[in-house]
């Protein structure tokens, strides 16, 4: 039976949802909830406005094809497969497509300045891994703008009062409160394992704090400081994560970190120069000859090296990011070909990316959000000069596994409570948190739209569970939130507390850089099992050290040190499920590259790492388990679905090959984008 | 000095509740390559010591992004307000010279560099600073746009809620109501949408509330310190004469 009221429980109190994390993905989850008709508390480190969506700066696919192409959601599909290397589950990937050119106009109408055609249409531009303009674009702060807008939207529904079934306003009620400030600790679960609720913390007065929630929902993006330095920002520690793995849910793919081509280096960060760069017709090159010592405006033509041109001439400068990550780690790495510098006399582990050849009124309508990033940060203009770029650790197709239900057009059903469903009852994840659209390599501007299209299904899918309920988390026992609240209070003061009796205690940021140190090396761009043995005892050593970090703030008010604390050692762990993941699977797919195992191994490894934690930060893979979901068993395998595009070689040295089977399939249409 | 070094002098308070910790503390880092405000104060947390040798608590600061586009680590640099990330220490103290850190002087203080900014999201609310649509659901495209329209828009639409431009402005103080630039700036920006229009009226009248568009005072030094070079004195006339026409066409039509 479902609970009687959807909006109050028996003991009157609302029931409200709660979202951790406001960036696109948590922001569109609460709309899809507020319209719903279900309140919503947003817990968030930072004021949502300034969640990690900013950064994106590309753009945001659709195959809306307006510019005459013959591009479609099918081929959009086809090339977000193809570019996964097959290791993404269909069905979520077709849904996505298939909903990508409603998203776009949706942001259209919420007021997002997107660039415009002359006849006052949305403008595309071109993006990795396809060869169609498919994406949408506001100069290059498009992340910035569409999280902008949802902030807008939410804004709007933080004004409204909660009004009941009979029409009466709920005094003191609004539809979305935030708690922003606050970091997330732990999941409360009842005698049942479903979650009810969060235990928080207010990071200016350090309160600790239980929430109830009819459900959960993490929306805390990726994990990039685990590798230290990467493109991520300094709040995508994956802590919330990594504590939901620890409490039960299966984390799945974790070994698939994208390393993107072009971020200029930084002390404290990689900053990422986008790839809409290549999409306009920026080119990447090192001057043939590896002792060249002329500033490149001098190198001639014909004595560049065009490499990504030259290898993969079908798809050039826009392969994929792991392809392109590759050649350049090849070209400087292993051949020592990088950009020779004449102050340290030595070829460094850069590369040009330059632009020049572009008319400036052009770049500085499409892309002057990076290029001021590069003018600011590198200290010259990248207008007149080719930019100097290295990879960077920018994103994890891995997160939380979660679930979805196939319709029989091969998409997702609408409202099933499964969709984006973890396997905690109770608990959902969406945007970079979970697994569901990207396989083995993301496609470029395919992560502000699966952040949105995973939003657009989540709240939905929340409502149906919520609505299946048979008890609200209202009326629950009010000792399991006490007792949960306690247990994280105390945690924080051991934290505090910890070796204060001691001289010399472990410097938390010190065992930060060793673990990231390792991580970035060994488990990147090339993955060698020797090597990923190391970095396995290298986290041991530093997991037996996290006892003994002592923190040199004692201070109850805004203690930075001991919120880090809690999500190093939440770092600690997923750090070994990625570099477990990445011992485990011997073949080569998508950003998971061994030299030793050079090729892809369907008929071993199209599967879906399912790790589940062991205990004390250990990790254990599986073939399969079970989960209950609104009342029903749902039993998972690792199998992945392919039912919609054909598994096959990736081919990017050829045009057109990652589009091939849809073109087979409705030639005439498609063909029109090759000419 | 020493040039392998870099002198920070940072303002500190452990609370608001606690003007007695006011204090200045001084701290010397190694200099490392392409090094901006944040990396030295990521150099604190690895060596929170005080340039005389003396333990203490690292320093608090906000910061998120790291590329100047969220606005979290605002913060006063050599007494002016700006971005910790984009203040390189090569460009600031080229020599040597010590780096003066305080925190914004305009919101209230939580600790050492950290403030609350929650007033300027307030404020967000009082001029109805969004689109009303009327759902998510499938109503086909937006509004079409020139791209001429769509560049002033987009100017506009880079606020990050900063807060630069409150800092600066001698009219927001302890004593005035004054929204701010930020604030008004988002007026013209919805106004000029074409659905954004239809609640016109409504953010005008909130600029001819306390705290609106009159009490600017022209310093005009809101325009100098925004680091998205928002042409925030254009949106504040265009919005003060739009508040102006409303309130005559108000009071002429009764």
């Amino acid at each position: 039976m479902a609970a009687k009221n959807q909006l109050r429980s028996a003991s009157g109190q609302v029931r409200r949802v709660i979202v951790v994390g406001g960036g696109l993905a948590g922001l569109m989850t609460t709309i899809k909830l507020c319209e719903a008709g279900i309140p919503v508390d947003i817990v968030s480190l930072v004021p949502v406005k300034r969640s990690h969506s900013v950064c994106a700066q590309g753009g945001i696919n659709a195959s809306v094809n307006t510019m005459g192409e013959g591009d479609s959601p099918r081929i959009h599909l086809e090339e977000t497969a193809y570019g996964g290397d097959f290791l993404a589950n269909q069905p979520p990937v077709k849904g996505m497509a298939d909903a990508a050119p409603g998203i776009v106009s949706l942001l259209d109408r919420m007021g997002v300045p997107f660039n415009r055609t002359p006849e006052g249409l949305l403008d595309f531009r071109r993006f990795g891994g396809s060869l169609f303009h498919r994406t949408a674009y506001a100069g290059a702060t498009t992340g910035q703008q569409l999280l902008y807008a949802l902030d807008e939207q939410v804004r709007r529904y933080e004004t409204k009062p909660v009004v009941d079934e009979t029409g009466l306003t709920l005094p003191g009620e609004v539809m979305v409160r935030k708690l922003e400030g606050w970091d997330f600790l732990s999941l409360v679960l009842d005698d049942h394992g479903r979650c009810v609720g969060i235990v928080a913390q207010d990071l200016r007065t350090m309160d600790v704090q239980a929430f109830r929630g009819e459900a959960v929902c993490l929306a805390t993006g990726g994990p990039g400081m685990v590798f230290g330095r990467s493109t991520n920002s300094m709040i995508c520690t994956g802590s919330a994560a990594a504590k939901a793995f620890r409490q039960g849910a299966i984390y799945a793919n974790g070994e698939f970190i994208q390393v993107h081509p072009t971020a200029i280096p930084g002390a404290d960060k990689l900053r990422l120069i986008s790839e809409s760069a290549r999409g306009e017709g920026g080119r990447v090159w090192v001057p043939k000859d590896a002792s060249d010592t002329r500033p490149p405006g001098q190198i001639p033509q014909r004595e560049r090296d065009y490499f990504l041109e030259r290898m993969y001439p079908g798809y050039g400068n826009l392969v994929p990011r792991d392809i392109a990550s590759r050649a350049i780690f090849q070209i400087c790495f292993h051949e020592g070909r990088g950009i020779h510098s004449n102050k340290t006399g030595k070829n460094e582990l850069e590369v040009y990316l330059d632009l020049t050849h572009i008319p400036e009124t052009q770049l500085r309508q499409k892309l002057a959000g990076i290029l001021e990033i590069y003018e600011k940060f590198a200290g010259v203009d990248p207008y007149h000069n080719p930019m100097k770029v290295f990879p960077a650790v920018h994103y994890s197709m891995g997160g939380l596994w979660v679930d979805y239900e196939r319709s029989a057009a091969g998409s997702l059903v609408d409202g099933s409570p499964r969709n984006h469903a973890t396997s905690i009852p109770g608990l959902y994840a969406v945007g970079e948190v979970d697994y569901a659209y990207h396989g083995a390599n993301r496609l470029g501007a395919n992560s502000l739209l699966s952040c949105l299209y995973g939003g657009l299904v989540t709240g939905p899918a929340i409502a149906s569970y919520v609505g299946a309920l048979a008890s609200s988390s209202q009326d629950t026992s009010s000792s399991l939130f006490e007792t949960a609240e306690a247990q994280e209070r105390k945690d924080y003061e051991r934290i505090v507390g910890q070796n204060r009796d001691k001289d010399k205690g472990e410097n938390p940021w010190h065992l930060h850089a060793q673990l990231s140190e390792v991580m970035l090396r060994d488990c990147t761009i090339e993955r060698h099992d020797d090597r990923l043995d190391r970095v396995l005892d290298k986290i041991g050593t530093v997991q037996d050290k996290l006892p003994k970090v002592r923190i040199d703030d004692t201070g109850q008010r805004a203690n930075q040190s001991a919120q880090f604390v809690r999500h190093f050692e939440n770092m600690v762990v997923l750090a070994r499920v990625i570099a477990q993941g990445a011992r485990h699977r011997a073949e080569s797919r998508g950003a998971h590259y061994k030299p030793a195992h050079e090729k892809r191994d369907d008929a071993n490894w199209l599967r879906t790492t399912l790790a589940r934690h062991s205990g004390e930060g250990q990790v254990e893979f599986l073939k399969s388990f079970d989960y209950e979901c609104a009342g029903k068993g749902v039993h998972v395998t690792d199998e992945v679905d392919v039912s919609l595009v054909q598994p096959r070689e990736r081919k990017y040295e050829q045009a057109g090959a990652a589009s091939e089977q849809a073109r087979k399939e409705a030639p005439v249409e498609a063909e029109r984008g090759l000419s | 000095m020493s040039k392998n070094k870099v002198h920070l002098k940072i303002r500190r308070q452990d609370g608001p509740d606690k003007p007695d910790t006011r204090r200045w503390e001084e701290f010397e880092v190694p200099l490392l390559p392409q090094m901006n405000v944040i990396s030295a104060l990521q150099q604190i947390q690895l060596e929170p010591k005080t340039k005389d040798g003396k333990g203490v608590a690292p320093v608090a600061w906000d910061c998120s992004c790291l590329e100047e586009i969220c606005g979290a680590c605002t913060m006063i640099i050599n007494g002016a307000v700006r971005q910790a990330c984009s203040a390189l220490v090569e460009e600031i103290a080229p020599h040597g010279e010590t780096i003066v850190i305080e925190p914004m002087s305009k919101f209230p203080l939580v600790r050492d560099l950290v403030v609350d900014r929650a007033k300027m999201f307030e404020d967000l609310k009082r001029v109805k600073a969004w689109i009303e649509i009327d759902g998510t659901h499938d109503l086909g495209a937006g509004p079409r746009e020139s791209a001429e329209q769509q560049q002033v828009r987009y100017a506009l639409s880079r606020c990050m809620t900063c807060g630069c431009c409150l800092e600066a402005c001698p009219n927001v103080n302890d004593s005035s109501h004054f929204m701010g630039p930020a604030a008004i700036n988002q007026v013209r920006y919805f106004n000029l949408h074409p659905t954004g229009q239809h609640q016109r009226t409504e953010r005008l009248e909130s600029m001819m509330q306390r705290g609106g568009v009159a009490e600017c005072g022209k310093a005009q030094n809101c325009v100098e310190v925004c680091p998205k070079s928002i042409p925030l004195i254009d949106s504040i006339g265009h919005v003060a004469r739009d508040t102006t026409q409303h309130m005559i066409l108000r009071w002429l039509l009764g």
